[in-house]
């Protein structure tokens, strides 16, 4: 991933932006990159328990927690991005998201921020490639000479690559 | 009128559906040569909200039918037209196409047209003729003192309880298009009698006649405008103190405003009232006015009723044209408590009461709420079942003596959770008699298109079962009755023969033994005969001796394909549905068992746990996991000795027990998770059979036993190969319950089919080989 992408404005592929991107966003950091994601989706923030392996997943797919009752799968985003050292310790982030009424929680290394972001904060992504496919990216933001990318994670969390569904809804 | 109809649709099928239930159940419970008014009214009534729904919402087809079998219906209950065999059957087949007609409305299925039309003719060549042939003797009792035949009056509870009276609301309707206000008058008219009057300001009056109570009316009201616009004013029961209402009615009686005005007058000084009133052409009402009064008017205001309902033009009508019924009524629940002087008083309180019990049944006890409400209950309680387990288990450490007031109180937190949990299980518990209540019909049908007779008898109905098996059971059950009466009971003349009586016997029964609940379906007819089920067997290739055990060789029945009929009829005899059966069964964890003695009759019975919700198993660990396995899957658990570990080419391991070779399906190769112990010898194998195959599956340890709480893995993540669910266990951790089933068929694809991909029946892309 590259820091180059804030100066190409337009580009063709990246143009899933529908509706606007704007409103607030939970900005999280993977390795030495910042993320945002909508605060909408957001249920809670918590540690990371113990989880219960699942057999024959990949192995960015921690397990399933208990969650008030609730069997709720882990993805660790650091193992599918390759991104930021993977250990388990108290300073652990989950975020538990909300996806329209699927629960689901992501490991990250860290959550920072929440920022209210406007459609002119935000530039649209050059086509890349990354392990990331660039259509689950909304844009980027540059925030105080940072640059923040913003992903449309229920898009992500659906996808096939996420093998978090029976099959892929969209 | 923007109001969108369509939010009202499901509360509209969903209360349909009950009423063709009940009416169906009513029908099916009628006695034909006495038929009980007050059933024959509530079939009246399901019929007219039907109607009167459909109406609403715009289903004309439903609407049709109901039309045509409420005429029919109305005609019965008036005692125009006696019950018969072949009304009952009408009936019931017209509540089969309005079911029909339902689902075509609520789930776009088919609805056949042709059916719809045969019903149709019926009804109506059955109202026609009753019209014609019965009606006059119905006319000729009219005078008649004996009243109780007599009374055909729109509110049959006046049969039972002559105090009952109809009752004349004056509803006042905000300013409303005409068009709506004729809606509104015909709605209403389904009610009772109903007059709308414009008045000079534009707005509209309805007087209407009706035993509904005023709640009934809002309701109706209520489609069409706000309910809170309305103002409606009793009139029937203080006719003496406000004859003003009845002046005022006198206006919407198009031909006699003299005569009401007379009327009111009559209702005032009864004995002339009546004399008034029999100026109208009654000469004979007179007779009979000291203690049976009460009748007497009823049956007039009865055949007035009866005129205003225009089903039945009849020898009274001019008689009682220009009569306006309340009046008749007003004088008629006065004169029940005849005494003069306490008229009003007595009056009033008796139509309180009747106004009571409709009420009470109609709005039953209970509320509509979402499942997933009470699932969501029922987790944050098991929640809070651990937790609570959590704080004991940290009290436990505590020193006694020094916290002993926290103790206590822990204690009683625990009581209480308990308790609460309990009652929480209990809102999904619903009553066995769902199920059962759908069988006196199908029964009644089968026996008739069979020609057998059978007396269908329900036990223990009241014994509740989880919502999920509730819903789950009906079909293996309704296969067993089919079969029960189809190959069970005999033909009467064999029964005779045999010595039996006639009518054979079907006995549904529901019972709690022990943690599980115990369904059977009993007949008393032909049993099953051993020689021919094995005979059968043999020729169907399946291996059987002789010296198999009775259980054994009645189990034979569930084998697909298997039927001993010789004829295939359009009931049974395919051979397609006990393998079915005992499927389904076993998909719910429940077990079936089947004892028959030749020429006594046959018991299937069926023992399913409580709830779907919770299951027993057997905790095993494997590593640093732990998994639990359906205990009713498990044969039994086992050390293997190293000799009985067996090989084929050095690979695909089998345990040799008792004079059997199963499979041994290693559960951390299969899964691809680490543990130390890899050699059989070192763990345990636990013998599962699912589908009749079996295998041994290799673990770490035995755990232990308990019930675990059944909770979906799809819910938020999806199916995993060789995983049914996951369990939330005492310590807060996920345990993954197994898939027994698929574990078996997993552990085939490795063992034996050699070069097949391991997991070729699972989609899964990212399960890779995991052949040991």
């Amino acid at each position: 991933m590259s820091t180059d992408a804030a100066t190409s404005t337009n580009n063709s592929k990246a143009s899933a932006r529908t509706k606007s991107a704007a409103g607030e966003y939970l900005t999280f950091v993977l390795g030495t990159e910042e993320y945002g994601l909508e605060i909408l989706k957001v249920q809670e923030i918590r540690g990371y328990d113990a989880v219960t392996q699942i057999a024959n997943t990949p192995d960015f797919i921690k397990g399933v927690v208990n969650l008030r009752g609730k069997i709720v799968p882990i993805v660790d985003l650091r193992i599918k991005f390759h991104l930021g050292k993977v250990e388990y310790d108290e300073f652990t982030v989950v975020i538990i998201l909300n996806l329209s009424g699927r629960v689901v929680g992501i490991v990250v290394d860290g959550v920072s921020d929440v920022m209210a972001l406007q459609d002119d904060q935000i530039r649209d992504v050059p086509s890349l490639v990354t392990s990331i496919d660039t259509k689950y990216i909304v844009g980027l933001a540059t925030v105080e000479q940072q640059m923040l990318i913003l992903v449309d994670i229920e898009q992500l969390m659906s996808s096939d690559d996420m093998a978090l569904l029976d099959s892929a809804i969209h | 009128m923007t109001i969108d109809m369509s939010q009202f649709y499901e509360v509209f099928f969903d209360e349909a559906e009950e009423l063709l239930a009940e009416a169906e159940r009513l029908l099916l419970g009628i006695n034909l040569d006495s038929p009980d008014d007050e059933e024959l009214n509530a079939i009246f009534r399901a019929a007219h909200s039907i109607k009167g729904g459909a109406a609403t919402f715009g289903f004309m087809d439903m609407t049709e039918i109901t039309h045509v079998l409420e005429n029919l219906l109305d005609k019965i209950r008036k005692h125009e037209m006696a019950l018969t065999a072949e009304h009952v059957d009408a009936f019931l087949s017209a509540k089969d196409v309005l079911k029909m007609e339902l689902d075509g409305h609520r789930l776009a299925t088919d609805v056949d047209q042709d059916q719809v039309a045969d019903v149709k003719v019926v009804l109506k060549s059955l109202s026609e003729a009753g019209g014609v042939v019965i009606k006059p003797v119905a006319v000729a009792q009219a005078p008649a003192p004996v009243a109780a035949p007599v009374v055909e009056e729109k509110k049959p509870e006046v049969v039972t309880a002559p105090a009952d009276g109809l009752n004349r609301f004056n509803i006042a309707l905000p300013e409303i298009s005409e068009k709506d206000a004729n809606n509104l008058q015909e709605e209403l008219g389904l009610l009772g009698d109903a007059v709308s009057t414009k008045q000079a300001n534009g707005r509209f009056v309805i007087a209407l006649t009706t035993d509904s109570t005023q709640d009934d009316i809002i309701s109706i009201c209520s489609f069409v405008l706000d309910p809170d616009d309305l103002v409606i004013t009793l009139a029937s029961d203080t006719p003496t103190i406000v004859p003003e209402h009845i002046v005022e009615s006198a206006l919407e009686v198009e031909s006699g405003t003299e005569k009401t005005e007379s009327k009111s007058k009559v209702a005032i000084e009864e004995e002339v009232g009546y004399g008034l009133f029999s100026v109208d052409g009654k000469d004979d009402v007179e007779e009979g006015y000291g203690f049976f009064a009460p009748f007497k008017p009823h049956a007039d205001a009865a055949v007035v009723q009866l005129v205003g309902d225009d089903t039945v033009p009849s020898a009274e009508v001019i008689a009682s044209e220009n009569a306006h019924a309340e009046v008749h009524v007003a004088a008629a629940s006065m004169s029940t408590s005849a005494k003069a002087d306490s008229v009003e008083k007595k009056a009033t309180p008796a139509r309180r009461e009747s106004d009571k019990a409709p009420a009470a049944n109609a709005e039953t006890s209970s509320i509509r709420v979402g499942i997933e409400k009470v699932d969501q209950l029922i987790n944050l309680v098991g929640e809070l079942v651990i937790t609570q387990a959590m704080i004991e288990q940290r009290i436990s450490m505590l020193d006694p003596v020094e916290h002993e007031p926290l103790i206590n109180s822990v204690g009683q937190l625990t009581r209480n959770t308990r308790d609460l949990q309990e009652s929480v299980m209990s809102i999904r518990m619903m009553p066995m008699d769902f199920v059962f209540s759908r069988f006196p019909r199908m029964v009644r049908d089968l026996a008739a298109k069979l020609g057998k007779k059978v007396e269908f008898v329900t036990v223990g109905a009241a014994t509740e079962l989880d919502k999920g098996l509730i819903e789950r059971i009906v079909d293996p059950l309704t296969h067993l009755v089919r079969n029960s009466v189809d190959h069970g009971i005999e033909l009467p003349e064999k029964r005779k023969a045999a010595g039996k009586g006639e009518a054979g016997v079907l006995t549904l029964s529901a019972a709690h033994k022990g943690g599980s609940i115990v369904i059977e379906v009993t007949d008393d007819g032909a049993g099953l005969n051993r020689e021919k089920l094995l005979a059968k067997a043999q020729s169907n290739g399946l291996a059987v001796s002789e010296n198999m055990t009775d259980t054994e060789v009645f189990q034979l029945i569930f084998a697909p394909g298997f039927s001993t009929a010789e004829v295939v009829t359009d009931v049974s005899g395919r051979g397609v549905g006990m393998d079915v059966v005992k499927r389904n069964i076993s998909a719910m964890g429940g077990v079936v068992e089947i004892r028959s003695a030749l020429g006594y009759g046959t018991t299937i019975s069926i023992a399913l746990p409580l709830t779907l919700a919770i299951l027993d198993g057997m905790s095993v660990s494997l590593g640093k996991s732990i998994y639990v396995i359906p205990l009713n899957l498990i044969v039994e658990t086992l050390q293997p000795r190293a000799e009985d570990i067996k090989t084929v080419t050095g690979e695909g391991r089998m345990v040799h027990v008792r004079g059997e070779y199963l499979p041994i399906i290693a559960l951390h190769s299969l899964f691809n998770q680490h543990t130390d112990i890899t050699d059989p010898t070192e763990g345990v194998l636990v013998l599962l059979e699912a589908d009749g195959k079996k295998s041994a599956l290799f673990v770490d340890r035995l755990v232990g036993q308990q019930q675990v709480v059944i909770k979906s893995l799809e819910t938020n993540y999806r199916k995993v190969p060789g995983v049914s669910g996951a369990t939330i266990m005492g310590d807060g951790c996920v345990a993954l319950i197994l898939d027994v089933a698929a574990l078996i068929q997993m552990g085939q694809a490795t063992n034996y089919l050699t070069g097949a991909p391991p997991f070729s029946n699972y989609t899964s892309n990212n399960i890779k080989s995991s052949n040991a």
